[in-house]
């Protein structure tokens, strides 16, 4: 074991993922940019989606692969799903950390990790 | 060693192998997603035994209570029997009889049934009733168990709808139907009796929201309770002598009847339910949420209160969606 801590565990784990999970789907959902993503899904299966997401982002443990992420996105892609969304999305993260008085050190490492499944996300 | 029964099927679970990874490895299509317990996409139910506490990690209390559990965490240390969360099979049929039919309005039949084997239900959850073999439809119930002796529905009946015009037209007293269930994670859990409930129902979603409200009064909910019934006109209204003498005996709970039509008497709120809830209460951060009734106006709803502050693990929902195979 790794005496150092992770960046899951010093963002305080799932406790943290479930306190940010209904402010970050509210963020998401008053973005004009990207909420039309999300009209007429089914809100309690799209807050645990969210939370996938969140668990993912703050380095936690998930068994998501690069392949899974292309899948689950395709059909957003065919409708649009472009570059511009995802740092919408990688924004209200990071308004959403803050809001959680996270440290911005923190913040600029839940980006990194959003950020490195762009490709995967945008099937490319 | 642990047993895994499925449909019928036994399935040996190995080592420290998941209860989806057991199915799905034998040819079960459980559908599953990040396989961590986050998703909530392996969602199953254990209709014998008991799941694991962990494997119910992050679910609604609701479907805890009900022995819903999530495969890909779930590592049994007993034998468990377990469902797809939508399998009607795993409920047996129960002969009821009718005790009584009677309008509460023009259009809604209160049915009161008395089943023939003990049936555990919580108010708020539904039933379905069959016409027959092939046709049954789901009511929600009104009545509260311990409080009630019987099974309470309020059947509203459709234009051209096929069991509510059965009931409505050719029903009697003393006949005997069948029924199964119960069904839904839309009731009230005791604890956190300070909390705060908004309810609101259009139409005969006031079936499941009168045995909610009843139940949290009966086991000593001390929060404030809003009621929101709404209807086009006065016709559509029902139980509204109930409800007000519930007001009088409960100084915690307020009913606000709403009237969305032109005429608003005296004592009734004007515009629709939802409306007039989210502007009497704008800011639901804390509360616990009841949506019940018309499919557009729970999902409408359902938005509303997430984005006025609502936590989406305390807004219970039950959309009454109109069957087409009427």
């Amino acid at each position: 074991m790794s005496q150092q801590e992770s960046l899951y565990e010093k963002l305080g784990g799932e406790a943290a993922v479930n306190a940010a999970v209904d402010i970050f789907y509210r963020k998401v959902l008053s973005d004009n940019r990207i909420s039309s993503f999300f009209e007429g899904v089914d809100m309690e299966k799209q807050a645990a989606k969210q939370k996938s997401f969140l668990t993912m982002a703050f380095g936690g443990p998930h068994n998501y692969s690069g392949l899974d992420m292309r899948r689950g996105h395709a059909h957003l892609v065919e409708r649009g799903l472009n570059d511009s969304h995802v740092d919408a999305v990688i924004e209200d993260l990071g308004a959403t950390l803050r809001e959680l008085n996270v440290s911005e050190e923190l913040i600029a490492q839940v980006a990194a990790i959003a950020e490195s499944k762009r490709n995967d996300v945008l099937g490319r | 060693m642990v047993n895994i029964r499925y449909a019928k099927d036994n399935f040996e679970l190995a080592e420290n192998q998941s209860v989806l990874d057991c199915l799905t490895g034998r040819g079960v299509p459980v559908p599953f997603s990040c396989r961590s317990g986050v998703c909530q996409t392996c969602l199953m139910r254990a209709t014998g035994g008991t799941p694991p506490e962990s494997s119910q990690n992050g679910l609604k209390d609701t479907l805890k209570l009900q022995n819903y559990f999530l495969a890909c965490i779930c590592h049994p240390t007993a034998d468990l029997e377990v469902a797809m969360p939508n399998d009607d099979d795993v409920q047996a049929v129960i002969p009821a009889t009718v005790k009584s039919l009677k309008l509460l309005n023009s259009e809604i039949m209160h049915v009161v049934l008395e089943c023939h084997a003990p049936i555990d239900y919580r108010a708020g959850q539904f039933i379905n009733l069959f016409q027959n073999q092939s046709i049954g439809r789901s009511y929600s119930l009104a009545s509260v168990p311990h409080e009630d002796d019987h099974l309470h529905l309020h059947v509203r009946r459709l234009p051209q709808g096929r069991v509510s015009g059965w009931i409505h037209e050719e029903l009697r007293p003393g006949e005997t139907v069948e029924i199964r269930g119960p069904g839904g994670d839309c009731f009230y859990i005791p604890g956190n009796a300070e909390q705060g409930l908004v309810l609101i129902g259009t139409g005969s979603g006031l079936a499941p929201l009168y045995g909610i409200i009843r139940d949290a009064l009966s086991q000593g909910h001390t929060g404030p309770i809003h009621l929101f019934h709404g209807s086009r006109d006065l016709n559509g209204l029902y139980l509204t002598g109930e409800l007000r003498d519930l007001v009088e005996q409960y100084s915690n709970f307020n009913y606000v009847p709403c009237l969305s039509g032109g005429d608003v008497p005296h004592g009734f709120a004007a515009g629709r339910a939802d409306d007039v809830a989210f502007q009497q209460i704008p800011n639901l951060k804390n509360w616990r949420m009841f949506l019940c009734g018309h499919p557009d106006m729970v999902k409408a709803a359902k938005m509303k209160a997430f984005m006025a502050g609502a936590s989406m693990k305390d807004i219970y929902a039950d959309a009454f969606n109109v069957s087409q195979s009427s």
